[in-house]
C-alpha cells in the first residue's frame, strides 16, 4: 500500500518531465494524452488508496519514509509522505477535478502556442499540490507550498508577452511571498517549540508548549494561509490572476492553489484548536473576507473577476467553518466548491472560447440558445454557489453556518447569512448579464464547446448538482462520518432537529431574496449605476488603492531611488571612477612601452646588473 | 707556458660585453642575433673555466645544455627573422615596433 503513495505524485511529475523536455517535438495529441493520463493515473491510485483506507481503522495513516532529507545536529527532517483520510480526500479532489480541467484544456488550448509548455506546467502544478497535501511534516509541505506558488506564477503569466499577464504573475508571486515569509517564520518557531515538524508528533505534544509562543507560531502560519488562500489582507493577487488561461483559473480556484490554506489549517487543526482565541480569529477573518469579497463581486463587470471574488468569498466560508470548530464542514465546502467553481470557470472559459476572448458581461448576453450546455452548466454552478437545495453548495454552506451558529459565533453567522444573500445576488446578476436576453452584440455567432470541453463540464455539472448528498443528513452524512474521526475531539457535531431546519430555512431564504433582488434589478440585462456605493465596492473598498499608496508606491519609490541614485550614481560612480583612474594610470604608463627591442634589452641589462650587484655587494 | 685561468674569465667577460654592446647598438636583426650567440658562448667559456678552476664537472654539463638550447634558439629565431623579413621587408629591429603602447 505504501509503495503506491509516491507514485501519486510521481505520475504527474513524470508527465511534467516528459512534456517539459520533449513536448515540443511530440505534437499536440501525444502531449494532451500524456498530461491527462498522468493525472488520471494519479486519480486512480488515489481512489485505490481511499478504498484501502475505508477498510482500515478510521485514524489509520500510511506513512512512507522516502529518505532522510536534512540531518544537522538535532535538526532532522525526513522526506516522508503521509496518506490519511484528510490527504486522501485532497488527493481525490485535486486529481479528480484536475483531470477534468486537463481534458477541458485539450480543447481550450487547441492551436495555442506553447501547448506543451502549458501542459507541463499544469502537470507540475498538480504534482506540487499533491506533494503539499501528502506531506508528513511542515517542511515537505512547504516545498509543495512554494512549488504551487511557482506554478501559479508560471501559469498566470502564461501569455507573458502581454504586459498585464506578466504583471499579474509577478503580483501573485510577490503577494504569496509575503505570506510565505510569515509561514517560514512560523515553521521556525514551531521547530523551536516542538523540536520536530512532524504533524503527528506536534499534535501529541501540543499541551506541553507555552501557549503564547504557540499562538504566535500558529498565527504566522495562518498569515501564510491567507496569502495562499487569498483572504484578507492578502487577497489582492487572485482577481488579477484572471490574466491566465481560463482552465488555469479553474485549477487555481478549485483544486490546486487556494485550497492549500484551508488544508493547512485543517492539517494543523490540533495546534489551532489548542487555544480558544485562534479558531475565533480564523472564523472572523473568514467571515469578514466572505462578506467583503461578495460585496465587491456585485459590481464587477469581468465575468472571471466575478468568479474570482466569489472564490475569495467562498474560501472565507471555509475558514469560517474551520474556525467554528467544524473542520469537516470547511473541508466539505472545499470539496463541493471545487466542483461548482470549476464548473463555473469552465463555463466562463467556454463563453470566452466561443466569442474569441470577450469576457466583459456588458458585451455578452443572449447566449442561452446558442450555447445550451454552457448556459445550463453556469446555471447549475450558480445554483450550487448560491446554496439552493438540493445543489451541492447548499449542503456544505448549511453545515458551515450551522456550526458557526452552534459555536456561539452569532454575529459571524449573521455575516455568513448576509453573504449568502449577496452571493445569490451577484451570481444571478452575472448569469443574467452574461447569458440573458437581449444580446449586447446581435451579430455575434457563438458556438457550443467541442465535445472534449463539453464532457468535463457535464461531469462537473452532475457533481455540482448531486455532490452535496455526500453530506446530506438524511443519508447519515457520509462525508462527516468519513472525516470526523480525524477531528474527533475538536469537532462540534452539527446539531440535528428543528434548530438546524430553521437555520437552513434562514439561509435559503437569504439566497432566495438575493435572487429575487437580482432579478428585479438586472432583469433584461440592465446594469443600473449604484453611484458612490458602486464605486466604493468596485474599487474593493479602496483596499487595493490603500495598498498602492502605502506599500506599492513607497516600494516603487525606493526601487526608483535604488535604481536611479544608488545604482547609477553611487555604485556606478565608484566603479566608473575606479575604472577612469586605472585608465589614466595606464595612459601614463604606456609611454614606457616604446616598442624598441633595443631599449628593452638595455633596461633588461641595467636591471640585471643592478640585481646582481645588490646580491654581490650587500 | 700555461695560460692562467683568470685570463679565460677575462676573455669571457670581454666577449660578453662585446655581445651586449652588439645587441644594444646594432639595428640589423641578424647582427643582434649573432651578438646574442656571442654572449651565450662567452658564458659557456666562463662555465668551462670555472669548472676547470674548481675541478667540478657540473660547469661542463651546463655548457652542454647552453649549447643545445642555443642551437634550438637559432632555429626558432632564424625562422622568425625570415618571416619578419617576408612580411615587413626589413630586418631593422627599430622598425619592428608593433608592441609600442
Amino acid at each position: 500500500m505504501g509503495l503506491v503513495v509516491p507514485w501519486i505524485i510521481g505520475l504527474p511529475l513524470a508527465g511534467w518531465i516528459l512534456n517539459g523536455l520533449w513536448g515540443g517535438r511530440l505534437g499536440h495529441r501525444p502531449v494532451g494524452w500524456i498530461a491527462c493520463s498522468a493525472v488520471l493515473g494519479a486519480f486512480i491510485l488515489g481512489g485505490w488508496e481511499v478504498l484501502a483506507l475505508l477498510r482500515a481503522p478510521a485514524d489509520a495513516a500510511v506513512v512512507v519514509r522516502l529518505w532522510e532529507w536534512i540531518a544537522s545536529g538535532d535538526f532532522r527532517i525526513e522526506a516522508a509522505l503521509r496518506l490519511d483520510r484528510l490527504s486522501a480526500l485532497m488527493v481525490l479532489v485535486v486529481t479528480g477535478v484536475g483531470f477534468l480541467i486537463h481534458v477541458y484544456s485539450v480543447g481550450y488550448m487547441h492551436g495555442e502556442e506553447g501547448y506543451s509548455r502549458y501542459f507541463a506546467y499544469l502537470n507540475l502544478f498538480v504534482a506540487s499540490m499533491l506533494l503539499l497535501v501528502l506531506a508528513n511534516n511542515l517542511l515537505v509541505l512547504f516545498v509543495g507550498w512554494e512549488l504551487v506558488g511557482l506554478c501559479s506564477y508560471l501559469l498566470i503569466g502564461f501569455w507573458f508577452e502581454r504586459e498585464e499577464a506578466a504583471r499579474a504573475g509577478r503580483k501573485a508571486f510577490v503577494v504569496n511571498r509575503i505570506g510565505d515569509a510569515a509561514f517560514v517564520l512560523g515553521v521556525c518557531l514551531l521547530f523551536v517549540l516542538f523540536g520536530t515538524l512532524n504533524f503527528e508528533e506536534m499534535a501529541r505534544r501540543v499541551r506541553a508548549v507555552p501557549s503564547g509562543q504557540l499562538a504566535m507560531a500558529t498565527l504566522l502560519l495562518f498569515v501564510g494561509a491567507t496569502g495562499k488562500s487569498a483572504q484578507l489582507p492578502l487577497y489582492v493577487w487572485l482577481p488579477d490572476a484572471m490574466e491566465g488561461p481560463t482552465p488555469v483559473s479553474a485549477l487555481i480556484h478549485a483544486a490546486t492553489m487556494v485550497t492549500a490554506g484551508v488544508f493547512l489549517v485543517a492539517r494543523l487543526w490540533p495546534l489551532f484548536a489548542a487555544l480558544d482565541i485562534l479558531p475565533n480569529i480564523v472564523a472572523a477573518v473568514g467571515a469578514i473576507t466572505a462578506l467583503f469579497a461578495a460585496t465587491v463581486a456585485v459590481t464587477q463587470v469581468d465575468l472571471k473577476r466575478i468568479l474570482a471574488y466569489s472564490t475569495i468569498s467562498q474560501i472565507g466560508y471555509m475558514f469560517l467553518g474551520l474556525g467554528a470548530g467544524s473542520a469537516t464542514s470547511g473541508l466539505f465546502h472545499l470539496t463541493t466548491h471545487a466542483f461548482f467553481k470549476a464548473l463555473l470557470f469552465l463555463s466562463a472559459g467556454s463563453v470566452m472560447h466561443a466569442l474569441s476572448g470577450v469576457i466583459d458581461v456588458r458585451r455578452l448576453g443572449g447566449l442561452g440558445r446558442a450555447m445550451p450546455l454552457t448556459t445550463a452548466s453556469f446555471l447549475v454552478g450558480a445554483c450550487a454557489l448560491s446554496g439552493i437545495p438540493p445543489f451541492a453548495g447548499f449542503f456544505s454552506k448549511e453545515h458551515i453556518l450551522e456550526s458557526a451558529y452552534h459555536a456561539g459565533l452569532i454575529h459571524l453567522w449573521l455575516v455568513g447569512v448576509v453573504t449568502a444573500g449577496l452571493t445569490a445576488l451577484y451570481i444571478t446578476r452575472a448569469a443574467i448579464l452574461a447569458f440573458g436576453d437581449p444580446p449586447a452584440d446581435p451579430h455575434a455567432h457563438p458556438h457550443e464547446a467541442p465535445p472534449v470541453m463539453a464532457w468535463p463540464m457535464i461531469v462537473l455539472l452532475i457533481l455540482s448538482a448531486a455532490g452535496g448528498f455526500l453530506g446530506a443528513q438524511a443519508l447519515g452524512d457520509p462525508f462527516h462520518q468519513y472525516l470526523a474521526p480525524l477531528f474527533e475531539k475538536k469537532t462540534v457535531p452539527p446539531a440535528r432537529g428543528l434548530d438546524g431546519l430553521v437555520l437552513g430555512a434562514v439561509s435559503v431564504a437569504a439566497a432566495a431574496a438575493g435572487i429575487v433582488v437580482a432579478w428585479a434589478v438586472y432583469r433584461g440585462r440592465r446594469d443600473p449605476d449604484l453611484g458612490a456605493v458602486g464605486v466604493f465596492l468596485r474599487r474593493q473598498w479602496y483596499i487595493e488603492d490603500l495598498y498602492r499608496a502605502v506599500v506599492v508606491a513607497p516600494a516603487e519609490a525606493v526601487a526608483r531611488f535604488c535604481a536611479g541614485v544608488v545604482d547609477l550614481r553611487w555604485i556606478d560612480g565608484v566603479l566608473n571612477g575606479l575604472a577612469a583612474w586605472i585608465a589614466r594610470i595606464g595612459t601614463g604608463v604606456r609611454r614606457w612601452q616604446s616598442g624598441y627591442v633595443r631599449q628593452y634589452a638595455a633596461v633588461f641589462l641595467v636591471g640585471t646588473v643592478l640585481a646582481v650587484s645588490y646580491w654581490l655587494f650587500r | 707556458m700555461t695560460v692562467p685561468p683568470a685570463a679565460y674569465v677575462l676573455l669571457s667577460t670581454l666577449l660578453f660585453v662585446l655581445g651586449a654592446l652588439g645587441v644594444l647598438l646594432r639595428r640589423t636583426a641578424l647582427i643582434v642575433f649573432m651578438s646574442i650567440e656571442l654572449m651565450l658562448n662567452s658564458v659557456n667559456l666562463a662555465f668551462l673555466s670555472f669548472a676547470r678552476m674548481h675541478a667540478d664537472l657540473s660547469g661542463q654539463l651546463v655548457a652542454f645544455f647552453v649549447l643545445v638550447v642555443a642551437a634550438v634558439e637559432v632555429v626558432v629565431g632564424l625562422a622568425i627573422l625570415v618571416d619578419i623579413f617576408r612580411t615587413r621587408d626589413t630586418v631593422d629591429v627599430d622598425e619592428v615596433d608593433l608592441l609600442r603602447g
